[in-house]
């Protein structure tokens, strides 16, 4: 079981309460597909990815980028219970959406780029440490019950 | 993977922007790095790697002149950074895992000072350089 001191998690709920769930979550996918575009082969059916201008402005990325980033909220919710709080998730991604955990840890650096556009110096080094470990047990999770 | 001429002239134009900062940037990377991922430190047992270590900054400041050199030498970073790719290889042998790590950490950077400027064409591009840089410091590796 991951263990979270008081400090990391002060860091993560102080970050998270100023986060815009629906914009972050928009960006991070957004940028997911453009900086590393073989990603799009799970969004076959999302419409036109032709270009990051039309990736940006596309409905259906922003929609699931702001559904991605609420199932993150769930996690940080549940800080002490990551695994069971994505179990079927975790199943959902292997047996149904066959997305290599590895896409797990390129959206999670992502995400964490776009957190440091967002903050500036208030994400500092103490603050990206205590997100990378979160990303990296989000991922973890995510992909634990692959088979 | 290519650098597209599009890649070369977004990358011009964010070292353009960071310019005189390049130093301190390549130092905050490196703190960034030691940071979050501190399996990293084990490259630097010689090194004071507290906060504000004049060692970390000096380093920061070669790291930072060697991507300056690179944006440079775009069209040719592997000739430009010859000598850093045979330092690796033979001498620091710095497992390859790092320079993503590293990388990362100055996309985090720039990301942090310049938010307007890190749109995601010019990130795309920034992460595709450093993937390239990283590449040709550990092509002699084997």
């Amino acid at each position: 079981m991951v263990h979270w001191t008081a400090e990391e998690k002060q860091l993560i709920t102080s970050v998270w309460g100023k986060v815009n769930v629906e914009e972050c979550g928009a960006e991070a996918l957004a940028r997911l597909l453009i900086v590393y575009p073989w990603t799009q082969r799970f969004f076959d059916n999302f419409g036109n990815l032709s270009s990051p201008t039309a990736i940006v402005g596309n409905p259906k990325v922003r929609a699931h980028g702001k559904k991605v980033l609420t199932s993150f909220g769930d996690a940080i919710k549940n800080l002490d219970n990551l695994k069971a709080t994505y179990a079927k998730l975790s199943e959902l991604h292997c047996d149904k959406l066959h997305v290599d955990p590895e896409n797990f840890r390129l959206l999670g650096d992502i995400l964490i780029i776009v957190l440091a556009a967002h903050f500036g110096k208030d994400f500092t080094p103490a603050c990206q440490a205590t997100w990378q470990k979160l990303v990296g047990v989000v991922a973890h999770a995510l992909a634990r019950k692959y088979h | 993977m290519v650098l597209t001429a599009n890649d070369k002239a977004n990358v011009k134009a964010i070292f353009c922007k960071i310019g005189p900062h390049a130093d301190e940037y390549g130092a905050e990377a490196l703190d960034r790095l030691f940071t979050a991922f501190p399996t990293t430190k084990t490259y630097f047992p010689h090194f004071d790697l507290c906060k504000g270590s004049a060692q970390v900054k000096a380093h920061g400041k070669k790291v930072a002149a060697a991507l300056v050199e690179a944006v440079n030498h775009i069209d040719d970073i592997a000739g430009a950074l010859s000598k850093l790719s045979d330092l690796h290889a033979q001498k620091l042998r710095v497992d390859p895992v790092n320079f993503k790590l590293l990388g990362h950490c100055f996309l985090v950077v720039v990301a942090a000072h310049n938010p307007a400027a890190l749109t995601p064409e010019v990130h795309a591009s920034l992460d595709k350089f450093l993937c390239a840089v990283g590449n040709v410091l550990t092509a002699k590796y084997r």
